[in-house]
């Protein structure tokens, strides 16, 4: 092994990868853009939605209530609600969302509630429609409160204060730091997304430096040189390395970019004084500003380097068996499926680090990850994730020698 | 100087199975001797002159380039051969400087003699409208003209050129031609092989014709002649691989 060779491969791999176009794609504009796009994209397009959905006056039919009078008049005063009249396929109407909710008044309900006790009123709604499911909402709200009104009078009737029935109050409050709630927050969407941008980064160049180059006819080309293939495959796999490693590099960059930027105009100065204190921090609904352990963020660019290692070196290997970049494509495409996966389960609640899950590649850097941005630190699973990983891999490095050791694999046509 | 020992080369292929190559391939080279391997396709010029680069291992017999044996030392053995075919193409991305400088580098020059060498090979070929191109927008005599300074760019004493005119112009396969008889004059011991018998009869010393992975005849231009009493070279090429069905 001879690192002058190595670094001259390298380098002149690195310039040719500089000026492939699909290369710069996988490796720095989709990383790049990736974090603004859910941010500002999506993010911005959901939290829209939502907030449209909100300030939507649902529309409601009430069904009954010829003889409450009262009640009807309160349900068309309020401003929260739009009264429309029954339609006769109302069941219909709101499955076809021409009527968001329907509510139904027991016979009598008014008589029955100034009597004392009166039948239960029902709310129809479409099930996991998020407008009619935010009509319900409301005409649950507005129920309630027609409900303390007339607790509020009875106790009156009875010289007794509103307080007597609400004798005390309560609300919630988080104790959890902010870097706690943003490793929940982000702890599952971080490690997934730098898995597959970590795997995406290596493909290409991986493709081009192996399948490509035997397509082009200029493997055969390298080949004639003296260097041993021992340093060409190392100097190949550097740069796919290096590709694997600046698609998660940019991805963070842009990431710690955008939740600032974004913190910012949610956030004005607090989000600015937070970031200028080193930490990557987001905005969230309701004015927390979770955040993230930048130990976490060190932690998981540590953890992520014998996977990048593991994803490049398999990437090498199987497009180096392929005679052309289509055919490399076709095999590693489907990898992305299976490189996926165990980032998923990841993700899944009660999947949690065990000495068995810490063995388990890629999901335990999905694992391990979630825990350290939330900052905290098993250090007993992290060295074993560690050791485990580099040994997967040291194999899938050797595999690659091997393969290209094999004149079946480089001549093969 | 080049010395083929009983080289043999199968390859196993899962539907033929085990594949002959090249069997009991001998022969030697001279150096200032331009050698001609004649055959046709598959006859196995390619897979001899891939065992004399390096690029493949010989699954049984040995031969020595520039006095290193092709098993024992095929580093050794590369760092003296420049190889030039059909098939080996330059990098798109690079410019011909990039290109040549690279394999130089690759070859253990340093950047001085490198830098100089450039700039020999450059005035030599005529290269300096382009030099500083990318490759990928070369004409087709561009190219070979990049490719011929690949292989020179170290001056090695062993060249080797697999059908190297392939699918070239007229033009540009006369400037190739003309390139490897200089190779000669230099001193240099080159190997050629084609299935162009016009080439083999304007530039090759000796003449090997193989067939079926197997070296049938070998002589010089004249010895081949007398021998088959003919004087076109098609006809004794087509006598010694056993008649036209044959070939």
């Amino acid at each position: 092994m001879n690192w002058h060779n190595i670094a001259t491969i390298y380098r002149k791999e690195l310039r040719d990868s500089l000026r492939d176009r699909r290369t710069l794609i996988s490796t720095i504009v989709i990383p790049t853009l990736v974090m603004p796009l859910m941010f500002f994209g999506v993010g911005k397009m959901m939290s829209n939605v939502v907030t449209k959905a909100r300030e939507d006056i649902p529309t409601v039919a009430i069904l009954g209530g010829a003889d409450s009078a009262g009640v009807v008049e309160k349900f068309r005063a309020s401003k929260r609600l739009r009264v429309v009249p029954p339609p006769g396929d109302w069941r219909q109407a709101i499955s076809e969302k021409r009527l968001r909710v329907a509510v139904q008044l027991p016979e009598n309900f008014e008589a029955q509630l100034q009597a004392g006790a009166a039948g239960a009123v029902k709310i129809f709604h479409y099930e996991g429609e998020l407008k009619s499911e935010n009509g319900a909402r409301v005409l649950e709200r507005f129920l309630s409160e027609l409900r303390e009104q007339a607790v509020a009078q009875r106790l009156a009737a009875h010289g007794l204060p509103a307080a007597a029935a609400r004798p005390f109050e309560f609300r919630r409050e988080n104790v959890a730091p902010p870097e706690k709630v943003g490793g929940n927050l982000f702890g599952g969407i971080v490690p997934y997304v730098i898995i597959i941008l970590c795997f995406t980064g290596a493909m290409y160049p991986a493709m081009d430096l192996t399948a490509g180059e035997k397509e082009r006819g200029t493997m055969e080309t390298l080949l004639c040189s003296p260097v041993p293939r021992v340093d060409i495959v190392l100097g190949k796999f550097l740069m796919v390395l290096t590709g694997s490693l600046s698609a998660m590099v940019f991805m963070l960059i842009s990431m710690g970019v955008s939740v600032t930027v974004g913190g910012t105009l949610v956030m004005g100065g607090r989000t600015a004084a937070r970031a200028g204190a080193g930490a990557v921090a987001a905005s969230a609904p309701g004015g927390a500003l979770p955040m993230i352990d930048p130990l976490g963020v060190v932690g998981v660019l540590a953890m992520v380097l014998p996977v990048a290692v593991l994803f490049s070196a398999a990437a090498f290997t199987v497009s180096l068996f392929a005679k052309s970049y289509k055919e490399a494509q076709s095999y590693l495409g489907p990898m992305i499926i299976v490189v996926i996966m165990p980032g998923v389960i990841g993700m899944l609640p009660g999947i949690d680090l065990s000495a068995k899950t810490a063995l388990i590649p890629i999901l335990n850097l999905s694992l391990v990850c979630k825990e350290m941005l939330s900052g905290v630190w098993h250090w007993g699973y992290i060295g074993l994730i560690f050791a485990s990983s580099s040994l997967y891999a040291a194999i899938a490095l050797a595999l690659a020698v091997k393969m290209f050791n094999r004149e079946s694999v480089l001549f093969r046509t | 100087m080049i010395e083929a020992r009983h080289l043999t080369k199968t390859f196993h292929d899962k539907k033929r199975g085990e594949i002959l190559a090249t069997a009991d391939v001998s022969f030697r080279v001279a150096p200032g001797q331009i050698y001609g391997l004649l055959g046709a396709n598959g006859a196995g010029k390619t897979t001899t002159l891939r065992l004399l680069a390096t690029l493949l291992r010989p699954t049984s017999g040995s031969a020595t380039v520039a006095g290193f044996d092709v098993v024992e030392h095929p580093e050794k053995v590369r760092a003296n051969v420049g190889f030039l075919a059909a098939t080996t193409a330059l990098y798109g991305r690079l410019t011909a400087r990039e290109m040549i400088a690279y394999f130089g580098q690759l070859n253990g020059m340093a950047a001085p003699a490198l830098r100089a060498r450039i700039q020999e090979l450059s005035a030599q070929l005529e290269m300096g409208e382009f030099l500083d191109r990318r490759c990928d927008k070369f004409s087709t005599g561009m190219k070979q003209k990049t490719s011929i300074a690949r292989t020179l760019v170290h001056d090695p004493a062993v060249m080797i050129f697999d059908e190297p005119t392939l699918g070239l112009d007229v033009m540009t396969a006369r400037a190739i031609v003309r390139f490897v008889r200089e190779c000669r004059d230099r001193g240099k011991t080159v190997i050629y092989s084609t299935h162009v018998m016009s080439e083999v009869e304007k530039l090759c010393d000796v003449i090997g014709i193989i067939h079926g992975g197997r070296l049938l005849a070998e002589g010089t231009l004249p010895e081949l002649r007398a021998r088959h009493g003919e004087q076109d070279m098609e006809e004794v090429f087509v006598q010694v691989v056993g008649g036209e069905e044959a070939a």
